[in-house]
């Protein structure tokens, strides 16, 4: 992946005429519009609310909703079938409380830090999709 | 309980809350300040506001007088105050952030583009927040009688009138630092003498009983029984009375109660051997916070289980003040690391009221007879230690559950605050904000006095499984599901957040005895939550012409980093 080598560069296309003088929300055929290079399109897209501005944010809130889905799943996994085991167990007072009192809030805060970590990565992949080409 | 130490630590709280939030009105200058701190609190001071405001009466005292009553079994509640913001953190913080509202109506306007679903959210709001009101007023009543008698109004309004005075001046900013103070205060006020019972504990010989199903007396305990009841027995018992046993007077003397169920009278006194298990006894609803209608031992089935662990996983995300905490994080992903850091902090809490529950269990099993149990935590300090160390700590849990009476009514009262005053009082501005703190708790404060007795845990239940119904589909099927309309939303919050609230006042009024039918009325999330989702989907796509026309825009900015729509915009 390249970086734009200059700071200048960068901002000349991002507030650059082009954006000012379409219209806001009109569908815009991709790719043939001689004022917007081709490497920047992906932002001009997404602000400008075309449909291919629309798939790029589309994917990232796919890739957002699997991630809060999994950690969703990893919870119910962790939790649901405790309470089974204690109806099941012969000697559960004793299994309750150590678990319920105890065993439990590491974890969770274990599982709230993994999707911490994998929300923000979507999100730097994103940004990085969108400002590179 | 000696009042001499615990009086002036509460007025100590008291103060020091007023002066914590003397200091904040004193940099709470804007009406951006005083409604959400400019949005600048940054995730570590934000993380133990959240925690401190959300530490109610209900953890502070509830959960040590459920677990000592009923169990471990009732360990399940701070599993499930805990958990519910692994769940909001995994589909809602980050995105409500970016939504830029401020509260749960201003999230149904901007998403659907209706102002009939926004006064439907507002009452939901409204609704819930006085729910979970009335138990924090009657919890610091009951606290305030167990330490110096006075009647059981007063401490109520004590904390009613402290929690306007500082919302109303101060707003957003200088709640903010009350309630960092509170957590602080309050994970001290519970560690401490938790430090100290267990070393007392250890000197003791570490006895391991607390575990031993049921709880039995270690030595000979004399109980009075403050309201009538009804000793439930498995095994015949027996036991010296001086009153009134199943309408025959006794006068000190020893009798054999066989198994089955007896009428304890008013003013009577037993006095049980060592080593005599503590009877179960049923009580009038009216008796504090840990006994609930809906939860005697044999009657809570799994799917009671269940049905308190999703209404608690789900419900929180809708919890009026929990949510207006969000807005004040400067950006989405500081929202996600500062729930992460209250994850920390209140799971941190909760390792401690199972230890008081547990040393109750062992030192002060009588509390289950008298209905005071949810004094376990006030009185264990004096019970096992004694003298003035005793005294002094018992004076800092007393400074510690008024510390939680009064960050979370702040919380909640800033919360229906905001809504009364942007949808019911004409003028928007910081005099009619004034104004809504007032009348957000009037209400609960007024339903406190004149009715009274409504338990603890169930008020608190109650408001968790109407959240669960209502806003957790609101706010799921909002940020994630591009199709929602406003006639769904407005048709699954009904159906959904109104069946729960039907069954729970059902229950609470005593309809129907018992059987799979009353807990089914008395746990009703694990099918209201379903009907909530389903009315709500089901509707949208019935009427898909509703779709508002901005949907795809807004979803884009739920979702979009900030760093990217900043750049776009500029």
């Amino acid at each position: 992946m390249t970086v734009p080598n200059s700071p200048a560069d960068r901002r000349v296309v991002v507030t650059g005429p082009p954006r000012r003088t379409l219209p806001h929300a009109r569908p815009r055929p991709r790719g043939r519009d001689p004022h917007t290079p081709g490497a920047y399109r992906p932002r001009t897209e997404i602000a400008e609310q075309t449909t291919l501005g629309h798939t790029y944010v589309r994917s990232l809130i796919r890739s957002q909703l699997r991630a809060a889905l999994t950690g969703c799943a990893v919870l119910a996994l962790l939790i649901g079938p405790l309470p089974l085991v204690f109806a099941a167990a012969p000697n559960a007072g004793r299994l309750q409380w150590l678990v319920l009192g105890f065993c439990l809030y590491a974890p969770l805060v274990l599982l709230a830090h993994w999707y911490v970590r994998r929300a923000e990565r979507n999100e730097r992949d994103f940004v990085r999709l969108v400002e590179d080409r | 309980m000696n009042s001499n130490y615990a009086v002036p630590a509460v007025a100590l709280v008291v103060l020091a809350t007023v002066l914590v939030g003397a200091f904040g009105l004193r940099i709470s200058r804007t009406t951006s300040d005083f409604y959400v701190a400019s949005r600048t609190v940054g995730p570590r001071l934000n993380a133990a506001a959240i925690s401190g405001e959300y530490l109610s009466a209900a953890s502070f005292l509830g959960i040590a007088g459920l677990v000592l009553v009923q169990g471990p079994d009732m360990l399940w509640y701070p599993v499930g105050y805990t958990a519910g913001y692994v769940v909001l953190l995994l589909f809602v913080a980050a995105p409500l952030r970016r939504s830029g509202a401020y509260t749960l109506p201003d999230f149904a306007e901007a998403r659907l583009a209706s102002q009939a679903v926004r006064r439907l959210a507002g009452a939901f709001v409204v609704g819930v927040g006085w729910l979970y009101l009335l138990p924090q007023l009657q919890g610091a009543g009951l606290t305030l009688t167990v330490l110096t008698g006075v009647p059981d109004w007063l401490g109520g309004i004590i904390v009613a009138v402290v929690v306007v005075a500082i919302v109303a001046a101060g707003g957003m900013r200088s709640i903010t630092f009350v309630q960092a103070f509170q957590y602080w205060l309050k994970l001290t006020a519970l560690l401490v003498p938790a430090f100290f019972l267990l070393l007392a504990w250890q000197a003791d010989g570490a006895p391991r009983r607390p575990f031993d199903e049921p709880p039995g007396f270690r030595e000979q305990r004399a109980v009075r029984v403050d309201t009538t009841l009804d000793l439930r027995l498995e095994r015949p018992l027996t036991v010296t009375v001086d009153g009134t046993v199943n309408g025959r007077a006794h006068d000190g003397t020893e009798i054999r109660l066989p198994a089955g169920t007896h009428r304890v009278d008013q003013g009577t006194r037993l006095t049980f051997a060592p080593g005599t298990p503590v009877p179960a006894a049923d009580r009038g609803s009216n008796a504090g916070m840990s006994t609930s209608l809906a939860a005697g031992r044999e009657e809570r089935p799994l799917y009671a289980t269940y049905g308190l662990i999703l209404a608690t996983f789900l419900g929180t995300m809708g919890l009026p003040h929990v949510v207006v905490r969000f807005y004040t994080s400067p950006h989405g992903v500081a929202a996600r690391r500062t729930t992460v850091a209250v994850l920390a902090l209140i799971g941190a809490f909760y390792l401690l009221p199972p230890v008081y529950g547990a040393l109750g269990r062992l030192y002060a099993p009588e509390l289950t007879l008298t209905g005071d149990a949810d004094a376990a935590v006030l009185l264990l300090p004096g019970r096992m230690i004694g003298g003035v160390a005793g005294d002094l700590l018992g004076a800092l849990l007393a400074g510690g559950a008024f510390a939680a009476f009064l960050s979370t009514a702040s919380g909640l009262a800033m919360a229906v605050a905001g809504v009364l005053t942007q949808d019911v009082l004409p003028a928007r501005g910081v005099r009619h904000f004034r104004l809504g703190t007032l009348l957000a708790m009037a209400a609960p404060l007024a339903a406190s006095v004149l009715v009274g007795g409504l338990p603890v845990a169930d008020a608190v239940g109650l408001a968790f499984a109407v959240s669960a119904s209502s806003f957790c589909p609101l706010l799921v099927l909002g940020i994630w599901w591009r199709r929602l309309t406003p006639p769904g939303a407005a048709a699954g919050m009904l159906v959904g957040g109104g069946s729960a609230f039907a069954a729970v006042a059902a229950t609470m009024a005593g309809f129907p005895g018992g059987g799979p039918l009353h807990a089914l009325l008395a746990w009703p999330a694990l099918w209201s939550v379903p009907l909530g989702f389903l009315t709500m989907i089901l509707v949208s796509l019935a009427t898909p012409a509703r779709v508002p026309a901005g949907t795809a825009a807004i979803l884009a900015r739920f979702h979009l980093p900030e760093q990217l729509r900043t750049e776009v915009k500029a």
